[in-house]
């Protein structure tokens, strides 16, 4: 199979249109001209970047750089590469001083609390300056990540619109690839960096190229678990992979409110979030 | 009766707010009347946006010269007939998604939208009342039937707009556009547009589709209003993923040279469909299953 067989090969070029469009349409629907970008010097918020930046103008996009005192040189680097390329705005808020009391506060707290805590220390640094700078927060979650559920909840996935969220991450490479992203960081295994070798895919237990085919087979084909098997998945990975799409389900919508009066919020007092726009 | 110029009216609207969108067809209008237009066709609730949800009954227009929006409408149908998408609701408190057709100052049409999709990315059906009639009508253009986006993929509607002599077919529509593959085009555009050329060359009328265009809550409407001749030949297109007005030459004659070569509404049966339509829907006798006849 060629790489254009793939059912999961895109139209670069169409799918750039309509991206730029929507950040510059939705933005402008709320009175906004101005973006702000977390770039972590990974290929989604590279991607998420230079989108805002063709659709606003460089000078309309504040590109944020947050490391934390663990974090790889690497990323901090290569985060630089795009600011450089785009000539977008760009500001340097370091987030040791900010959780390390925190940290020390609880000695015994795991990586992943602790992971999770870096996230949403950025979450409000990000939503903070988009006022500062008065934009709005722009995502840069993909599909394999908000259907995998590998993602901080009011973390990385706060923000106030998301251009890449129904992209595969194999997709986003194919895209980021053609707007003219840095090969470096296409190339490079993708990571949180929350932690010294930590690895999307190590922690994830496959390539994104696997998992990727297996949830368009799923999600988009709508195939049944047996059919995945049928198609050379391995029973246990459509098994495990269906369970976390699941288990996850509870970050990707609102938290239930208990409906106890004759109208509610989400249940039914039902408006488009583009309300009067 | 000779050729006459139609416009397709191809915009974005904001969510609710009808003197906005109004604005906005009024401003189209006088474009149109300057570049001859007789004809100007605005997509589904052009004058309130597409995704209303809660707010349709509180942004419903009542088709007549005293209603805030209609007024400016009628008194521009002066000079050029206008089709607009709108919300109503009648004496009983339901609302429809409606079209109006407008013709020298008089409300010449109105139809509502019989098929509601409430399905995947639809809910239409939780906020809308279904239609309950389809019907063909007389302009000075000739005898027009309009359906609303998700009318036109039930063949049944454009058949009994044929059957209504209808020989023109106005279709208006805010259909979420999407399916992103290797393609061009998203892949909902391509199959509307196969469906549409499908229906000119069946019913050898012309077709002439308006669409919206902009973004509701992350929904992409991606412009690109076609109209087809009868036999089946794209006349003309919109810009994609952008407002524009898409201008063309309607010549009824070319329906009159189509039914000449292709024969297919002398040759229609209604009858014999309206009596083999009988017998399928008659239910089995007691004992036999419809699979065994």
């Amino acid at each position: 199979m060629t790489a254009d067989d793939s059912p999961l090969s895109i139209n670069t070029k169409l799918a750039r249109r309509v991206l730029v469009t929507f950040i510059r349409d939705e933005l402008g629907r709320h009175g906004f001209t101005h973006a702000v970008v977390g770039l972590s010097g990974g290929i989604d918020s590279s991607l998420a970047c230079h989108l805002a930046a063709e659709a606003l103008g460089p000078d309309n996009v504040l590109a944020l750089r947050m490391p934390y005192s663990g974090s790889s040189a690497e990323s901090m680097d290569h985060a630089g590469l795009v600011i450089e390329q785009l000539k977008v705005r760009s500001l340097d808020v370091p987030i040791t001083e900010m959780v390390t009391p925190l940290f020390d506060r609880f000695p015994d707290m795991s990586k992943v609390r602790q992971g999770n805590v870096m996230a949403r220390t950025r979450m409000a640094i990000l939503f903070d300056q988009s006022a500062a700078f008065n934009g709005l927060v722009i995502g840069t979650g993909n599909k394999t990540e908000i259907l995998l559920g590998y993602t901080t909840l009011y973390g990385d996935s706060a923000c106030a619109i998301n251009p890449n969220g129904d992209l595969y991450k194999t997709q986003i490479r194919q895209l980021a690839r053609a707007m003219g992203i840095p090969e470096v960081i296409i190339d490079k295994p993708p990571s949180a960096d929350l932690w010294p070798g930590q690895t999307d895919e190590g922690e994830l237990g496959t390539t994104y190229e696997q998992v990727d085919r297996l949830l368009y087979l799923l999600i988009d084909e709508r195939a049944a678990p047996e059919a995945a098997v049928a198609a050379g998945f391995d029973a246990s990975f459509v098994e495990e992979t269906l369970a976390r799409v699941r288990r996850n389900h509870y970050k990707r919508v609102m938290p239930p409110i208990a409906k106890i009066s004759s109208r509610t919020v989400g249940y039914d007092f039902l408006y488009p979030r583009d309300w009067g726009t | 009766m000779p050729p006459f110029k139609l416009g397709l009216a191809q915009i974005d609207t904001q969510l609710g707010n009808v003197q906005h969108n109004l604005a906005k067809h009024l401003e189209l209008i006088d474009a149109a009347r300057k570049q001859g237009v007789e004809l100007l066709a605005f997509p589904e609730l052009s004058l309130t946006g597409y995704m209303l949800q809660d707010q349709a009954p509180s942004v419903a227009c009542y088709p007549s010269a005293d209603d805030k929006a209609f007024g400016p409408l009628l008194k521009a149908s002066h000079d050029l007939d206008l089709l607009v998408g709108f919300v109503e609701v009648d004496e009983r408190f339901r609302c429809y998604i409606a079209a109006a057709y407008l013709s020298a100052g008089e409300v010449v049409h109105i139809h509502r939208k019989v098929y509601l999709p409430t399905y995947g990315l639809f809910d239409e059906g939780r906020f809308f009342s279904p239609g309950e009639t389809m019907r063909a009508f007389d302009t000075r253009f000739g005898r027009i039937g309009i359906l609303i986006c998700e009318e036109f993929w039930h063949a049944s509607s454009p058949y009994l707009l044929w059957l209504d002599g209808a020989d023109m077919m106005l279709f208006m529509s805010a259909s979420p556009v999407r399916g992103l593959t290797n393609d061009d085009q998203l892949e909902s555009v391509a199959w509307v547009e196969r469906v549409n050329q499908a229906y000119a060359s069946l019913f050898t009328v012309h077709i002439g589709h308006a669409v919206r265009v902009g973004f509701e809550d992350g929904l992409i409407f991606g412009g690109r209003a076609t109209a087809f001749g009868p036999a089946g030949n794209l006349l003309a297109s919109g810009p994609d993923f952008q407002e524009g007005l898409t201008v063309t030459e309607i010549d009824q004659d070319r329906v009159r040279q189509a039914r000449a070569r292709l024969p297919l509404l002398r040759d229609e049966r209604p009858a014999w469909v309206e009596r083999q339509l009988r017998q399928i829907q008659r239910p089995p006798a007691p004992g036999q299953s419809k699979l065994s006849r």
